[in-house]
């Protein structure tokens, strides 16, 4: 058997089907920004088609930057979106760093306890936590949304940094208190930024989900000063008419933050990503 | 003044027994190493004095004050890992002022001893590099200098030089020597290697399954080991442990031999087949079988011996040491 003509044959069919995989997976954002160019009948007309000098319009943006108050719903979902990760990554680290540094009664038990989250949706939960921020009087207020997001992203976050946090050498963090680091120092001087690459993962495996949950916001958030993006975008969106142009504007732009966001954690999201099974 | 005293100290991870009443006293300047088998208890026990982990029974006592309740940082102990425990976001000057700086000293005092102690482990070129751009001998440096810069009454090596290739090995070995020379520091060393115990050690303490099998000078250990797991792990190439019976039917003892204290003789009262031969240049080993008991036998210079060839073995009767069965020894 020659391997090198093996290997080739591998590689390539490895890449065909990831290259298949992308395009599958582009299509539809393709689809939504072209057609965010375009009229209302060119869209019809030809949903395929590239906007050109006839069809081309920006009708939809206007619609989007005239009615309701897009900067608003895009601040938002930027604070819910920031605010969230920051609490899952900083409980989330912590809890982590106490399940794997410290010997205690029921530790493992803990951990699993932890981790069970991961498999029960938090949507079960729903009238509970409806029930629970009218109670806390935080019905229309962002942090309703924030305190569900992070507990629907601690689960996942606590059992990837836990398995992270037992690969940082032991050595270290005794040496650190050899030398008189309190244990806050170690975990923030000397085990985060090592464990930097889990975070990323962890960041962006929870900034999606969060970015583009519309069930949450129509439950909590309704009104219209705490509205985000998802949310928003609905008002084109009606039972007998949708504003077509308007929809696949805001959703356009919607896109842009995640990605701005994705460019930030993503270097580090490949080395974590790998690390595991490369090192 | 003592350096560390241990009474009774005994350490259980759940109903493991790792250590069991272990007491030891260290003088000060001496420098003494625990050795013994991976699993022994030796890093455990180094751990207990370090204050890494509390011990379930017993008193530790460093420098004449007792220390069972203090954290580690205040006990006036410094430690080398074997995986150095570099800060990796600081650079070599960084990390060995760290302490210095957690304890609040003046900045004169800092740099002097950053300065004095970068000067011993030629470490100047290097302090403004991080851990990552230097090899492996270089950061075992930094690791010695950040413990030397505290200047502590006990100096805790743990495995220092597992990481290091053969040869740095024996270069950070007479580096370490020379260090506690230089410095007349109270130093406790744990390794797993019988060469660094024997070449390092004012005393050598063997464990063995968390108990203290042998105190003694180096010498006096391959001299006068207490028991057959002593004489079997101290020396390489290591003792050989011979049926009495093979010289005398019915005698139920077991006889240790040193490869050195075996020769060649055509009267010898071992019969014996060589099954490899390990040529050295300075010296020959050659493993040889009897019946069914591997032998090794070293031999001083270059000697041509065929595998396969059968050989008559002499011992020198004076050296030889007798156990009983269960391995005590018996003379």
């Amino acid at each position: 058997m020659n391997m090198t003509r093996r290997n080739g044959l591998t590689a390539l069919a490895m890449h065909g089907a990831l290259i298949a995989y992308t395009l599958v997976a582009l299509f539809p954002v393709f689809v939504i920004v072209i057609n965010s160019f375009k009229e209302r009948k060119a869209i019809f007309r030809a949903p395929l088609a590239l906007p050109d000098s006839e069809s081309f319009s920006l009708i939809g943006f206007q619609t989007v930057m005239s009615q309701g108050d897009f900067p608003l719903y895009f601040q938002n979902s930027m604070i819910v979106t920031v605010g969230s990760l920051f609490f899952i990554l900083l409980f989330g680290a912590m809890a982590a760093y106490a399940l794997s540094e410290y010997r205690f009664r029921g530790n493992r038990l803990l951990g699993l306890y932890m981790a069970l989250g991961i498999m029960i949706p938090i949507r079960i939960g729903t009238v509970a936590i409806l029930e629970m921020m009218v109670a806390a009087g935080l019905v229309n207020s962002l942090w309703a949304l924030i305190l569900v997001y992070t507990a629907q992203g601690l689960p996942l976050a606590i059992f990837i940094l836990s398995e992270f946090m037992r690969q940082v050498s032991a050595d270290l963090k005794d040496a650190g208190r050899i030398d008189g680091l309190s244990e806050y120092t170690i975990f923030l001087r000397l085990v985060l930024p090592l464990v930097r690459p889990a975070m990323a993962t962890v960041a962006v495996f929870n900034m999606i989900p969060i970015w583009n949950d519309l069930w949450f916001p129509l439950i909590l958030t309704p009104a219209e000063h705490v509205k985000t993006l998802t949310l928003g975008s609905q008002i084109f969106i009606g039972q007998y008419v949708t504003n077509w142009n308007a929809v696949l504007a805001a959703l356009s732009m919607a896109i842009i933050p995640v990605l701005v966001l994705y460019a930030i954690f993503s270097r580090q999201l490949i080395r974590g990503l790998t690390s595991g099974a490369v090192k | 003044m003592t350096a560390l005293i241990l009474k009774n100290v005994n350490k259980s991870f759940g109903k493991v027994n790792v250590l069991r009443d272990i007491s030891l006293t260290v003088e000060k300047g001496e420098f003494v190493v625990f050795v013994g088998p991976s699993g022994c208890g030796k890093s455990t026990l180094l751990r207990v004095i370090a204050g890494l982990e509390d011990a379930s029974s017993g008193e530790v006592h460093i420098a004449g004050r007792q220390v069972d309740h203090v954290p580690p940082s205040k006990r006036g102990i410094a430690m080398v890992f074997q995986s150095y425990a570099l800060y990796p976001h600081l650079n070599v000057r960084g990390n060995m002022t760290l302490a210095l700086k957690q304890e609040k000293q003046p900045r004169a005092v800092i740099e002097e001893r950053v300065a004095k102690a970068s000067r011993m482990l030629n470490l100047d070129d290097y302090l403004d590099r991080y851990p990552a751009e230097l090899s492996g001998g270089q950061r075992q440096r930094v690791a010695i200098g950040r413990a030397i810069v505290r200047e502590p009454e006990l100096f805790l090596f743990d495995e220092p030089l597992s990481n290091l290739d053969a040869a740095l090995r024996m270069n950070t070995r007479l580096e370490i020597a020379n260090l506690h020379r230089a410095l007349n520091a109270s130093m406790i060393y744990v390794t797993h290697d019988q060469t660094e115990a024997m070449t390092l050690a004012d005393r050598i303490v063997v464990l063995r399954d968390g108990k203290v099998e042998q105190i003694g000078t180096p010498m006096e250990l391959y001299n006068n080991p207490v028991n057959r797991f002593v004489a079997g792990f101290l020396g390489s190439p290591a003792m050989n442990f011979l049926p009495a019976s093979l010289l005398e039917a019915g005698d139920p003892r077991i006889i240790g031999l040193r490869p050195e204290d075996m020769f060649l003789s055509s009267d010898g009262p071992f019969r014996a087949r060589v099954s490899h031969v390990e040529e050295l240049g300075g010296d020959t080993n050659v493993i040889a079988m009897i019946d069914t008991h591997q032998v090794t036998l070293r031999l001083f210079g270059q000697h041509r011996i065929g595998e396969g060839q059968d050989l008559h073995l002499g011992y020198n009767p004076e050296k030889a040491f007798h156990f009983d069965p269960e391995g005590h020894r018996l003379t």
